[in-house]
Order: C-alpha cells, then structure tokens, then sequence
C-alpha cells in the first residue's frame, strides 16, 4: 500500500540521544525531549487516577510525530502536560520535560508563560470553542502577539496578523469579522495563524481535523506540513487518523490507556508492527483493495482509569494475551536501532 | 448558560429586545419616569420646596382646578411633590444599584474565577449576608449614619449586592471552563487579563439585565426607607409623601389624592423595571427560551405532506 511504501524510503535511525531523521535531518537540533512523563488526576476520597504514566518521546526541528490512541487514552493529557495547562486535579508526578535542554517543569508559573506560545504552542481540539465568540478574529491573534512582544507599533502588528491570515489561505480583510461569521475550516485556519502568530518552535495540533469534512481536512494537513517545510517547525499531531499518519508523519508514538504501546518510525508502524494494539488498530483500518471485506474492530473498551488491570492494560482486549499478561506489567523493550513496543511477547 | 454567540454582545441583546413587547413595554415606562425626573421643574405646577402661605382649607384640599391632584397636609400641590419625588426614587435606585452591582459583580467574578478558599470565603460571606433581613439591616444603618440622600443610596448599596454575586458567579464558573478560556492561557496570558478580556466580555450582558431588577429592588427599599421615616427631610420622595398622608390622617380626612399618587408611581417604576429587567433576561437566559420545542406551521404541513403519500 502507498502509505507504506511513503514512508519506507526514509531511514529511521535510532541513537542514545533521540532519534535521527533522514532526508538531512540527521543533525537537526533536538527541540523537545519527554523522559518519563507521569501524570495523576487526583479527587479527594478516591486513590488517584494515573492519566498518562511513564511515557517518553523526543522531537526535533522539522519532525512530525503523529500521536495516535483511542479517546480517552491520555493524548490530550499528554499535550496539557507539555504547556503545563492541565486542570485543577492533574499533576504530573513524575518525568522531566525537556525543551532546548531546559526541563519546563522547574520553571515559575511567570517564567512559564513566556515560554507558551511563543516557544510551544497548540491548536486546540474543536477551533470554535477555543475562540471567543464576543471578540474578532484578527482581535484574538492580535492577543497573543501583544502578549509576547513589548509595545510593538500599531502598524506592525496589523501587518503581522494580515500575514498570518494570508498564510493560512484566509482574506485578511476578514479580520474584523467574528468566530461565528467564519465556516468550520476557516476557523480551524484562523486557529492555526493564531498558534503561528509567536513564531514557535513547537506546534501541537490537537485533533485539528476533527469534526471537519474529508476535504477541508486534507487543505488543513497539506497546510500543516507546508509551513512546517517552510518554517522548520516541529509538529506533534494528535490523530485517531492512521492515513493522515502515513501521510505526513516521520515517527509515531502509540498510546493504550496512558501507556506507550509502540514507539517508532513511520515505516516501521505500517510494515513491521509489534505491539499486538498497533497491529489491531492497523487491521480495523479499512482497506479499499480488499473492499468487500467487512470491517474489523477491536472487541471491548478502552480501560476505565480507577478500575485498571494488574497487568498489561491491553490485555482484556488482546486476542493474543497469555497468563503473565494479566498479572505482570510488561516493560517498554527496545527493539531496534528507533523501536520501543512496550509488550511480553516482543521481550528480547 | 451558553448562548449563541449574538445574544452575548450588547448590540444582539438589543436586536433582541426589540421583539419583546413586554420588555419594550417596560422601557418605555421607564424613559417616561426618567423624563419627568429630568423635566420636574418644566412640569410641576408649583415648586414644592417654596414656603408658602396656607390658610385651614388648603390642608388636604380635594383636587380641583388650582391643584390637579389636590393638596397636603402642608397645603402643598401633590402634583408637585409627586413629580418631583420622582427624583428622589430614581437617583436612589441608579446609584444604590450601581454600587450593588459593582460590589456583586466583583465578589462574583473573583470567587467564580479564583475558586478554592477565595471562593469559600467570599460566597460564605455571601450567603450570611443574604440570610440578615434586609430591612431591618437597612433600618439600623440608617438610623445610625445621618438619613441624608448620600447615606440612603450608601447603605441601599451595600445591602443589595448579594444576588448579583451569585449569579455572577455561576455565570463566572460556566465561562471559565470554556475553550477560549485554556488557549488565553496557552498564550501565557495570566489571570487578571484573561477577567478582563474573557470572562467580564461574557458576563456583562447578564448584569446589565440584573442592573435593571437590581434598581427596581432599591427604589423599593428606598420608598420603604421614607414610608418608615428615614427618608432626608429636605427632599421630597414618593416614600415620605406616603409616610406623611399616613401617619398625618389623610385616612380620616379622605384625602385619597394624598396617597395614591406616590404609591402609584413606585408601582410604575418598579413594574417598568420588573418589566424591563425579565425581558432582557428572556433573551440572554436559553433555558426560559422554549421555542426549539414548540410545533411549527412547518412541521404540521409536513406532516400532511406523508400522510398523502
């Protein structure tokens, strides 16, 4: 299939200090590096609930690294934890987050909303909701412009939000216009110039294709990789999308249930999957060349944070799991020079 | 509440308003209130603060040619005073509640934004001074400041703060879970700018609605003030006009023109604003609004429509 055969002619490499792209990225900087990452919901009267646990990854300039996992599995957790944005009841217990070498999370609160938005920022699930629906457009972008630059002339910042609009394909002349005036994609566009507007090194891109249709969803990708060519942008893109992943991602990190199932190249996900949940979540994908047969899916549900198994999370669900799955914990294991599959049966 | 985005500015509330005959109904009391307030002199036939010469039978004289609606106890003109005590009631409700509203929405705004122990405080303070019966509250203050104008206004104010502090609040807590309110702060903006640009945009439109019952409670409490005595002898009120016919046998003598008048226009303003007030609330709260349930001519020709197939 071509979404294989995509990916395979880049060479992933895998070496102590993250992974290397290929394509002339072999040395480009590493940008943001997530060792360990725990995170809690605590509610009083009840144990806390782990959201995401022990989960790592590494980006770097110009990487795309697509986050994939059913709802509920921690992405967008993951993504708060990034930004430090969690709600009242999250913390992340444990794990360093890396950004230029800096671990964010010894940062003041002051100290860390400098470094939002201008320096990682994120393009919210659902654009309507995250755009205030009393002020315009181009006032909103504007916000976090002001926010990060000092007194900056009236004209200068005029232009930039003109440019910004231009860049994402909307008419500047629509910067008066308010959230509710404006269709589902260009929303999602003027999200997208608003999370460009500092220049930052780091975009997330939280679901930002959902609830469009398959059109507007592909200009919004082919948008997405364009500038990140264009401005050397890391891009982390949380998807439930497996071909928008082949499309246009370099390495994915596979979620179950706030754990790290797969973690790899691109090519290594389609052709040599490890983890039982990958190879499943890859088989219920519809395939044209064999369109009369019917669709496959994984039996059950994703599991309930305060009621987790003992052992493997997935392994109520896996149809290929034995005793130990249900009572020991298997370990993330390294599998290749970039492959970490977080399974007993992959155990060296 | 979440509603749609045209009826959060201050422009869709009025496009809105505009189709609520009550609502219209209301204002137009009130602007006539207002207008008399602002042309008493053009419009009373005397000045009620002018001495004047009185003889037995101009103490509550029947209305007649020479006085419209009679006179008082004084021998004065009721017209006059009636329209001049206008004033009184409606300076009082403005200011009185535009100080309850500032106190209610900050108290709000704070304890919905902030949460944790500033919202337990502020709220709990809240609710004990919602559980302490206004009027005698009112009364005691009152009768310990000096009952001037300036007093009266002061303490109807801070007495009347408390629903507007709980509404605002709830109003404060449903916004602040909002997207837009996460991507502020992603852009790193802290938390007294997100108040100011985020939520106070949201929740101004409720208190503007709650401003207008707010006034309606404090001309209230203002008549009730002066009905009891504590009024500023030196301005005519509606509530004075109304203690002194009472308590100065206008009952015996029959003098019914001494004592409808001002009962007549607190009614007026009170139901103007009550009016006013439940329009625009009519149109900002959704969940009063139940025309999504209610049968269309659409859906009944439709439905003749399948019952022909």
């Amino acid at each position: 299939m071509s979404m294989a055969a995509a990916a395979s002619n880049r060479k992933a490499d895998w070496s102590q200090t993250g992974l290397k792209m290929s394509g002339g990225r072999e040395s480009a900087p590493l940008l943001l590096d997530v060792r360990n990452v725990t995170v809690e919901f605590v509610s009083p009267g009840n144990p806390p609930a782990r959201a995401v646990e022990d989960v790592s990854f590494t980006l770097r300039e110009g990487e795309m690294l697509g986050l994939v996992g059913e709802s509920g599995c921690g992405k967008t957790t993951l993504m708060l934890s990034l930004l430090r944005l969690l709600p009242a009841a999250g913390r992340i217990v444990s794990g360093e987050i890396r950004y230029l070498g800096h671990d964010l999370l010894d940062l003041s609160e002051s100290e860390m909303e400098d470094v939002r938005w201008k320096d990682i920022s994120m393009i919210f699930q659902g654009a309507m909701n995250a755009l205030n629906p009393v002020r315009t457009i181009g006032d909103q972008i504007r916000e976090a412009i002001l926010r990060h630059n000092s007194l900056p002339p009236r004209e200068a910042i005029n232009d930039r939000v003109r440019a910004l609009l231009e860049m994402v394909g909307i008419s500047p002349d629509r910067k008066d216009q308010y959230p509710h005036q404006y269709s589902g994609g260009m929303r999602q566009r003027a999200m997208i110039a608003m999370a460009l507007s500092c220049n930052p090194q780091v975009l997330i891109a939280d679901e930002p294709t959902t609830a469009l249709d398959v059109m507007v969803q592909a200009q919004i990708l082919e948008l997405l990789d364009t500038l990140r060519h264009n401005l050397g942008l890391a891009v982390i893109l949380v998807t439930h999308d497996l071909g928008v992943v082949a499309e246009i991602c370099d390495s994915v990190l596979v979620m179950y249930g706030g754990v790290t199932a797969e973690y790899t190249g691109v090519d290594t996900v389609f052709n040599d999957p490890q983890h039982p949940y990958t190879r499943q979540l890859l088989a219920a994908f519809p395939d044209l060349s064999r369109s009369k047969e019917a669709l496959r899916s994984i039996p059950g549900y994703p599991p309930r944070l305060d009621d987790l198994p003992p052992g493997c999370r997935f392994a109520p669900r896996c149809d290929l799991a034995f005793d130990r799955c249900h009572i020991e914990k298997p370990v993330l294991h390294r599998l290749g020079e970039f492959h970490q599959a977080s399974c007993h049966l992959v155990e060296p | 509440m979440q509603g749609s985005p045209e009826f959060t500015t201050l422009r869709g509330l009025w496009r809105h308003m505009a189709r609520n005959k009550l609502g219209l109904v209301g204002l137009g009391m009130l602007v006539l209130a207002v207008l008399t307030a602002v042309f008493a002199p053009a419009i009373a036939p005397y000045d009620p603060y002018a001495p004047v010469k009185i003889t037995i039978d101009d103490i509550y004289a029947a209305p007649s040619q020479t006085h419209l609606l009679g006179t008082d106890d004084a021998g004065k003109d009721v017209l006059s005073n009636f329209v001049y005590g206008s004033r009184v009631s409606l300076i009082v409700g403005f200011f009185a509640s535009f100080i309850s509203i500032f106190i209610g929405g900050l108290i709000g705004i704070v304890a919905g934004f902030y949460g944790g122990w500033t919202e337990t405080i502020l709220m709990r303070f809240t609710d004990i001074m919602l559980v302490i019966p206004d009027l005698p509250l009112a009364v005691v203050l009152v009768a310990l400041t000096k009952p001037s104008l300036l007093n009266i206004i002061f303490v109807i104010g801070i007495i009347g703060w408390t629903g507007t502090a709980r509404l605002v609040r709830s109003q404060t807590l449903s916004v602040k879970e909002r997207k837009f309110v996460l991507r502020a702060r992603a852009i790193g903006a802290g938390r007294p700018y997100i108040v100011r640009r985020h939520i106070l945009p949201m929740v101004l439109p409720l208190m503007v609605a709650n401003t207008v019952l707010v006034i309606s409670l404090a001309i209230l409490e203002e008549s009730t003030l002066s009905f009891l005595g504590l009024s500023d002898p030196t301005v005519v009120s509606w509530g004075q006009m109304l203690n002194y016919a009472f308590t100065r046998g206008a009952m015996s003598a029959g003098a019914w023109w001494a004592l409808v008048p001002p009962g007549f226009g607190i009614v007026w303003v009170v139901l103007g604003c009550t009016l006013l007030g439940h329009g625009m609330e009519q149109v900002l709260n959704p969940r009063l609004e139940t025309h999504h349930l209610a049968v269309g001519k659409g859906m009944v020709a439709r439905r003749k429509e399948t019952a022909a197939q």
